[in-house]
């Protein structure tokens, strides 16, 4: 079974939204059967981790008479769909199951009194397995496939409450940001087939060169996917996206956006890597990028009033954090006394920086969900003093609210550090703007804990009470998750992130499938 | 001369179709029209996977009854696979759109682009 | 001291160990509690002594003078009003502007890496 565990984290979720729809009368049953699944694959993936640190790259292709049989007898060239996992996939899989596990355990009691649930529990399942087959995948083609499925489930999923206008709204403009992207991607992906005649990831970065066709096709499949992560100037869908989707889905929507920030660096390091490690100007775009997206999203962050569309422009400034760290990393790749001093651990700055902030910024948007479930608003101005009455909602709230902004010892100043002192080496500039957003993305969570937490109770909200035990529990893992990362940084870059990064960087290793030649 | 455009005539409406489909997205106020515009998108680049496959003076790629000369004489079959899988997925994106924009104009009574603008700042 | 190095994380110009920083944590801790402890005893909860107090004058009911979510940095928003009204502007919600935003960053982005800087 281990052989095949690539096409069983396909398999296991995609079997669970088939059957999903037909728990139609008993909706409890729907989200147990949902959060089973859900569990069920994130068993899987630590498994999936464990065996892809051992053997580096694992290979799957599908049809062939042995799962590894990549160049079947008198073929020069790989002709059939191969997944290929390498420890960043791996890791993307993994915060990506455990996402959707904390998602479906939250939304057991978020969503209770709504309608038409065995939809919305077929709809995560198949986000799931949108990201899944994003990060694992080794062919261009099931890339783009992988991607429309995770937008189209995505934005179903945003416009889920349907007796609300914005929420069609929000649906409407995500789905057309993710239709034009992707299109896109499917143009300059047929323009590299019309050149080489191949589909296959690792096959095409031996071919690709310096022609202008590449660079073009470059240049579209970066900009597509910097629009897919949210990076400033394209970030307009997240604010919109974030806010109207239901509390218990935005985990899962925002490993979706961070898969295609995973697309960005498969492309940039593996598939044009000849070309990154000539061109320092790749890199450099991909720095400017980021310290426009930090400073834009927190200034943005500061003046809104809905608390969770204040949050989403949290997650648009934090993406610019891992966009700077692995420019900064990507700008050295030509230069190896450089890249050994500092580039390698500003990458792991950057990588270790998506774990984290997926795990504080779900935890954040989970007690903006409890808000909304006990407040029946998301309007900062009315809400007040309502920490006595939600303590476990509260505590939660602290402990993402320090961990975003740096503050030792949660998980947020481990990766913050690192990405400080790599990115000051390569222009002290750089450095400035990322603690200068620091400040103020501090500032502004003081601003939330200030106006919804603290100060006098509100006469309408005396007889609140606090959350549901399913939306605490799932508070409280990710809670103790951002405390204990926070407290054995090393522990989880020694096993996880630092194997991710040397992945990125091995590009003969990628390309010969990791040695089953 | 003539001869280079008329061989690459479907490059060039390619490139046509582009320019129509992201000036009708960018710039008509009707949200249909919106979403007509992202469907001719799709033609474009469906356009341009099936004439990536094209070999001059070939046949379908179609084994069964094949005429003799045809064996190794065929179109590519891969990017008419792509076009597929890419048309079906353009329908299945044009009718959550459209299910959207209804939605939209019953909550919003109109389908102005500059009207549907709760969201906004 | 083996487990000790192995819960240090090194970066090129210092580190972070978290047992140190528990350590100074407990210290400063105790540092301020006996400072606490040493204060004033008179604090009677529930009496006169915890009720604002504005000059004499009557306190209006809370309702009306609590600060909200919006007036809290209302300072540094006046202060950068030039930098805050082009942002604003920036952001209209309009779907078109979304896709134009695109075609600009991917222009540009395009045009530098083919060479033209």
């Amino acid at each position: 079974m281990i052989e095949h565990l690539p096409a069983l984290m396909i398999a296991v979720p995609l079997f669970g939204a088939f059957t999903t729809p037909l728990l139609k009368k008993n909706y409890k049953a729907a989200a147990v059967w949902a959060t089973l699944i859900t569990a069920v694959t994130l068993g899987m993936s630590l498994l999936l981790v464990r065996e892809v640190l051992i053997r580096e790259i694992m290979v799957y292709v599908f049809g062939a008479d042995k799962p590894t049989l990549v160049l079947p007898s008198g073929y020069r060239v790989p002709i059939r769909i191969i997944f290929e996992v390498d420890a960043m996939g791996a890791l993307m899989a993994l915060s990506a199951t455990l996402m959707s596990f904390i998602g479906a355990l939250y939304s057991y009691s978020h969503v209770r009194n709504e309608t038409g649930l065995e939809k919305y529990y077929a709809l995560l399942l198949l986000l799931e397995v949108g990201i899944l087959g994003m990060v694992l995948t080794g062919d261009l083609f099931n890339l783009f496939v992988f991607l429309e499925i995770a937008g189209i489930a995505g934005s179903a999923l945003v416009g889920f409450r349907n007796y609300r206008g914005e929420a069609s709204e929000a649906g409407i403009k995500y789905l057309i940001v993710s239709s034009v992207a992707s299109l896109m991607v499917l143009f300059s992906i047929g323009l590299l087939y019309g050149e080489y005649g191949n589909l296959n990831i690792a096959y095409l970065s031996t071919q690709i060169g310096f022609n202008t066709v590449d660079i073009i096709a470059l240049g579209i499949l970066f900009t597509s996917f910097a629009m897919k992560c949210g990076s400033v100037p394209t970030h307009h869908w997240v604010p919109d996206a974030y806010t109207e989707v239901p509390s218990g889905i935005n985990p899962t929507l925002l490993v979706a956006t961070y898969a295609s920030l995973y697309a960005l660096f498969r492309v940039s390091f593996s598939l044009f890597g000849k070309v990154s490690s000539e061109m320092s100007s790749v890199g450099w775009i991909m720095c400017v990028l980021g310290v426009l997206t930090m400073f834009i999203g927190v200034t943005m962050a500061l003046v809104q009033k809905d608390v969770k569309r204040l949050m989403s422009y949290h997650a648009i400034s934090q993406t610019g954090y891992m966009l700077l760290g692995v420019g900064v990393g990507l700008a050295v790749l030509n230069d190896p006394a450089k890249l050994a001093a500092f580039g390698r651990d500003a990458m792991a700055g950057g990588i270790f920086h998506i774990i984290n902030h997926i795990i504080y910024k779900s935890l954040l948007l989970m007690t903006a969900g409890a808000l909304f479930y006990v407040t029946g608003t998301r309007n900062l101005n009315e809400m007040g003093g309502l920490a006595r009455k939600m303590p476990y909602t509260t505590v939660a709230f602290i402990v993402g609210a320090a961990a975003i902004s740096g503050i030792p010892p949660f998980n947020g100043f481990a990766s913050k550090f690192l990405i400080y002192e790599t990115a000051y080496q390569l222009n002290p500039l750089l450095a400035i703007f990322a603690m200068v957003t620091s400040v103020l993305t501090l500032a502004s969570f003081v601003k939330v804990f200030a106006s919804a937490f603290l100060g006098p109770p509100v006469k309408e909200y005396e007889n609140v009470r606090e959350v549901p035990r399913s939306m605490v529990i799932a508070m409280i893992i990710l809670a103790v998750l951002c405390i204990l990362f926070g407290l054995f940084p090393n522990v989880v870059l020694d096993k996880l992130v630092y194997p991710a990064v040397d992945a990125l960087l091995n590009l003969s290793g990628y390309q010969t499938w990791g040695g089953v030649l | 001369m003539n001869n280079v455009i008329l061989v690459n005539l479907p490059f060039i409406v390619v490139a046509l179709l582009l320019a129509v489909g992201f000036y009708t997205i960018g710039f008509k106020r009707n949200l249909i029209k919106v979403v007509i515009g992202i469907e001719i998108l799709e033609g474009a680049v469906n356009l341009f996977l099936i004439t990536l496959g094209y070999v001059k003076g070939a046949y379908a790629p179609i084994y069964t009854m094949a005429p003799k000369e045809a064996v190794n004489n065929m179109v590519l079959p891969t990017p008419q696979a792509l076009t597929l899988t890419s048309i079906v997925i353009g329908v299945a994106v044009s009718a959550l759109m459209l299910a959207f924009a209804v939605n939209i104009y019953e909550h919003y009574g109109t389908l102005d682009v500059t009207k549907v603008r709760r969201l906004k700042g | 001291m083996n487990w000790l190095e192995s819960l240090t994380l090194k970066s090129p110009a210092g580190f972070w160990n978290p047992l140190l920083w528990l350590l100074f944590l407990i210290i400063f801790a105790i540092i301020g509690y006996i400072i606490y402890s040493r204060g004033n005893k008179g604090y009677k909860p529930n009496t006169e002594q915890v009720k604002p107090f504005i000059s004499g004058n009557a306190v209006e009911d809370i309702e009306q003078i609590r600060v909200r979510a919006s007036d809290i940095y209302w300072g540094f928003i006046e202060a950068l009003k030039g930098y805050y009204t082009i942002l604003m502007r920036m952001h209209t919600g309009d779907m078109r502007d979304y896709v134009l935003w695109y075609l600009g960053v991917g222009a540009i982005i395009l045009f530098i890496l083919v060479g033209g800087v």
